[in-house]
């Protein structure tokens, strides 16, 4: 009760600062551009732009067409689609309307590779990887608040992301972390595998693996991996690599050997061993040291591999190679395009935002996802061999983060109002419990649900941001449009990133013209709820 | 790792395609001699009911006390309807009904945090990062679809902290969770008029179409409009009264008790009623790390009512031979007793009650030592469990399915519990 008056006096104070906010804006559907985002606009700053990245996307692009068996030709997409792509697998969102006009208004040929980077340093991109990253880093849950923050971690994280630090720095502090969890964020890598007051070496130990390496060892906790050539003694080997870490009030720091002997039989302690590359396994401080330096020496492939594919896996909705943490070993023919990505990647200092710019750039993120006159079978196959772009299920906060967008016309961001920003929190918070968060992991083809279904189509979210009143897009489409086809077309873009298609208009048309040819509101919150339920919707294509 | 890999749900999609065709047709489906309501006896397909004790009950205060010893603190036993065996003093109800189930006094599971224990105990694996195994539940509503059921098939009433979910059989087998049982349903009612509705559904059809063209068999591999059109079937069907209480007599209400708990075992029978194969009743506030004593009797007095009632009347209706009813929790508690009057978390030897559906009464099994060993006599482990309840329902514990992770994993890795089932 408390809280629905404190969201409710919360809504009433954010609604007010929002439309003394809007009024700098009062054309929505303006398509001024702002004098910074003009032609005469410095070149936004990023990695290379230099030969090494045309080389770099030739490689790939190579790479791609030489394990396609498919001949049909694939249209490139459109240009909007592009952009929603992007935008949902970097921000959480669709593209606000206003980004939409900001782009068409670009008139330059490179505006795709333009929007491209500026989409990547936006700091939303650092902020919603980290928080996709930290899924496999530290796991979902709240984990034992006493020696575990999450959202430490997580601000940390993005803010190494947004400061482009080299990402193998951060992966090698994040295992070598000493002290509290608190103010030592990274730390929170290691605390969040305490069980009972001990570090639990052999959940680290999983987790590294599967997170830096693309390696699924964790059966071999028990018994030699039944298909991949993991025993058991590279295993204990890994997880020896942790026995002198310890957790005290004081934090995470590294015993001896000595005072580990002291308590326990030394035939207990296990011998560090890596189970491949060995010969770069070098001398560190701790054991810990030594593994982290191994992890992410440019030599050893599997940790760039590892990162690519969990990159395109971001970008794509589907692991260039799934389960997209247990791929093949290094040079595997069918893991290649893996290998030139994460060689790129080392090369040039593990940066991420390169990494991600490749594969944004490539003919396969940019493929059109639907092609007419091919049967299911020839499709399915273009899909799987990255000709056709796979259209996957959005994620349930992609979801409530673009139907918020698509209501509020502006880009939500940090720029936002405390208050409104807290609103939305509160709102994805329950919506993300209503609709199920499922982890780290969607499967690629992931089905809808019934409970999924009825939140979208009857759930209170969906009411009130459909509803048309002055605060709302629907509302103020309906103030702002002068006919039906406007009105319609602005739902679209607001919503479907798209204007829509001819026979789609004439089919819409009727149920929203009166005889005047002018709508009533309640008409455009019945096409903001269909253009919200619909599949295209809910799914990146 | 390319090779073919069939996946468990390829066979509900063969289903789908099934329902598909019949699409058009499926209000001309089940007559209405053919519903399961009207079904009794062995003949009638068969549901599961999970009790969850939530928190992790303490089996001497419950199922297994041992009065006058170190480890049995004040509470006392009460004989039952089954000879020589006392339960918790607190049951005095179940303890009449007690001659209809069968006690298992020497579960064991390998967790003792709450999280991992409930994943232990709902789908009867440990907890693997790479991999989700479905509830229970689940396995029996995947493997005994029930085409004539408008409304969801698997349901958690007063749904806990971990509602069972489908894991890799996927989504559509999670729980469909109702937080407030008898109360108002989740997302249930349109927001708008039966006409603009209408509109919105027509509007959707078009939006429909835009995205299958040049994406053939996508959009059916959503299942996005199948979905719909089977959420608005539930938000129009008559089978919604299952989960309305209103029509109950007060007696009845009463008899469960009128908590959230005592509504959930009620509407939970009228659903078994309904054809639906398996939901999930959860009563919290088991996690007696303090004052355990209170904190139980506080529990029995819901639990009690509610459980011996639920016994009585799917017997009383006919529904206990192909009705089955298994109440546990994620784990034990401490025989110590620790300085705060409470008990911790005890994996080793703990208790469930399970019964119906065929399996043996009376049945007790596995006993604990009265000195609080961790070993108890007998040990049950949960797979063994899971493996006898699916072997009642005609699963075969040991059919393999293909999982995402790409390699076969077994319904169950338990083996029958040959006590608990009838004699062949």
């Amino acid at each position: 009760m408390w809280r629905n008056r404190f969201i409710f006096i919360c809504g009433l104070l954010a609604i007010s600062a929002y439309v003394f906010g809007a009024a700098a804006i009062p054309e929505p559907i303006s398509t001024a551009i702002p004098a910074a985002e003009r032609s005469e606009a410095p070149e936004p700053k990023s990695g290379p732009t230099d030969g090494s990245f045309a080389q770099a996307l030739a490689d790939v692009e190579a790479e791609l067409s030489a394990r396609s068996s498919t001949a049909i030709s694939i249209p490139v997409a459109e240009e909007l689609t592009i952009l929603r792509r992007l935008s949902l697998a970097l921000h959480g969102t669709i593209p606000s309307l206003e980004e939409i006009r900001r782009f068409e208004s670009d008139a330059r040929p490179d505006r795709l590779d333009r929007a491209t980077k500026q989409i990547i340093e936006d700091p939303r991109t650092a902020d919603y990887v980290a928080e996709r990253l930290s899924r496999s880093f530290v796991g979902t849950e709240n984990g034992q608040f006493i020696v575990f923050r999450r959202d430490r971690f997580l601000n940390w994280l993005s803010t190494e992301l947004n400061e482009g630090r080299p990402f193998n720095e951060t992966v090698r502090d994040m295992i070598s972390a000493r002290g509290l969890w608190t103010d030592r964020p990274a730390a929170n890598f290691i605390t969040a595998a305490v069980t009972d007051d001990q570090i639990d070496n052999a959940e680290l130990t999983g987790r590294i693996c599967r997170a830096f390496l693309g390696q699924r060892i964790d059966c071999a906790e028990c018994h030699d991996h039944p298909f991949a050539e993991w025993k058991q003694t590279d295993f204990e080997g890994l997880a020896a690599f942790f026995e002198t870490t310890d957790i005290s009030p004081l934090g995470i720091h590294e015993k001896s050997i000595a005072e580990i002997a002291s308590q326990r039989a030394t035939s207990e302690i296990g011998e560090p061993m890596v189970p491949f590359y060995s010969e770069g396994l070098t001398d560190g401080e701790s054991p810990r040291d030594r593994l982290a330096a191994w992890i992410v020496d440019p030599q050893n492939k599997r940790f760039g591999r590892a990162v690519a594919n969990r990159m395109w896996w971001l970008l794509f909705g589907r692991a260039y190679h799934a389960p997209v943490d247990d791929i093949p070993d290094p040079g595997d023919e069918s893991t290649r395009l893996l290998d030139i990505l994460g060689e790129d990647f080392a090369t040039h200092q593990y940066d991420l935002r390169r990494l991600i710019r490749l594969i944004a750039s490539t003919s396969a993120f940019r493929a059109a996802s639907a092609i007419e006159g091919i049967d299911q079978s020839r499709f399915e196959t273009a899909q799987d061999e990255w000709r056709i772009f796979p259209v996957s299920r959005l994620r349930p906060e992609q979801i409530i983060g673009s139907m918020l967008q698509a209501v509020q016309i502006r880009t939500a961001d940090a720029d936002d109002q405390f208050l409104f920003r807290l609103i939305r929190f509160v709102r994805e918070r329950d919506f993300v419990d209503a609709y199920g968060d499922p982890g780290d992991e969607v499967p690629a083809d992931a089905s809808a649900t019934i409970p999924q279904a009825l939140l979208r189509m009857n759930g209170r979210f969906t009411r009130e941001l459909t509803e048309a009143n002055p605060f709302t897009g629907t509302g103020r489409i309906s103030a702002f449009s002068s006919d039906v086809d406007t009105a319609v077309a602005t739902a679209f873009l607001c919503v479907l990133t798209r204007r829509p298609h001819a026979n789609e208009l004439e089919s819409i048309r009727p149920w929203m013209k009166q005889s005047d040819a002018t709508f009533e509101s309640s008409q455009l919150e019945d096409l903001m709820w269909v253009l919200m339920n619909s599949p295209e919707f809910a799914w990146t294509h | 790792m390319s090779d073919f890999q069939p996946h468990p749900r390829l066979r509900s999609r063969r289903d789908l395609f099934r329902i598909a065709l019949g699409g058009g047709l499926s209000f001309l489906l089940p007559p209405l001699s053919l519903r399961a309501s009207e079904q009794r006896g062995v003949e009638r397909p068969a549901s599961l009911i999970t009790v969850w004790l939530q928190g992790g009950p303490s089996q001497l205060e419950t199922w297994d006390p041992h009065p006058g010893t170190k480890i049995g603190g004040p509470t006392r036993g009460i004989e039952t309807s089954i000879p020589k065996i006392q339960i918790a003093e607190h049951f005095p109800r179940i303890a009449e009904q007690l001659r209809h189930l069968s006690v298992i006094r020497s579960l064991s599971s390998k967790e003792g945090d709450h999280e991992r224990g409930t994943y232990a105990v709902k789908s009867g694996y440990r907890p693997d990062p790479t991999v989700t195994h479905p509830s229970l539940g689940s396995l029996v509503t995947q493997a005994l679809p029930n085409k004539s059921l408008e409304i969801p098939s698997h349901v958690a009433l007063a749904s806990g902290t971990w509602p069972p979910v489908g894991g890799y059989l996927g989504a559509e087998y999670d729980a469909f969770k109702v937080s407030d049982p008898g109360g108002q349903m989740p997302h249930i009612n349109p927001p708008v008029s039966t006409e603009r509705q209408a509109m919105r559904v027509n509007g959707l059809d078009i939006l429909n179409r835009s995205f299958a063209r040049g994406r053939p068999g996508q959009l059916e591999r959503t299942l996005q409009p199948e979905t719909v059109r089977r959420a608005l079937t539930m938000m129009n069907s008559e089978q919604l009264e299952a989960f309305k209480i209103e029509e109950e007599t007060a007696e009845t209400r009463a008899a469960y008790g009128e908590g959230r708990f005592g509504r959930g075992c009620l509407v939970a029978r009228r659903l078994v009623e309904t054809g639906v194969r398996a939901v999930e009743v959860t009563l919290d506030g088991f996690d007696s790390h303090a004052d355990n004593f209170d904190a139980h009797v506080a529990r029995a007095n819901e639990l009690d009512p509610a459980l011996s009632q639920l016994v009585r009347e799917l017997r009383e209706r006919d529904l206990w031979q192909s009705t089955m009813l298994l109440c546990v929790g994620e784990f034990g508690r401490t025989p110590r007793i620790n300085s705060l009057d409470g008990r911790d978390h005890w994996p080793h030897g703990f208790s469930c009650l399970v019964g119906g559906g065929g399996l043996r009464s009376g049945v007790v099994i596995g006993a604990t030592d009265p000195e609080g060993g961790r070993e108890p006599v007998d040990p049950v482990t949960v797979p063994n469990l899971h493996a006898t309840i699916l072997s009642r329902f005609g699963i075969d514990p040991d059919e393999e399915l293909w999982t995402p992770i790409g390699r076969p994993l077994a319904l169950s890795e338990g083996t029958p519990i040959e006590r608990l089932l009838p004699a062949t």
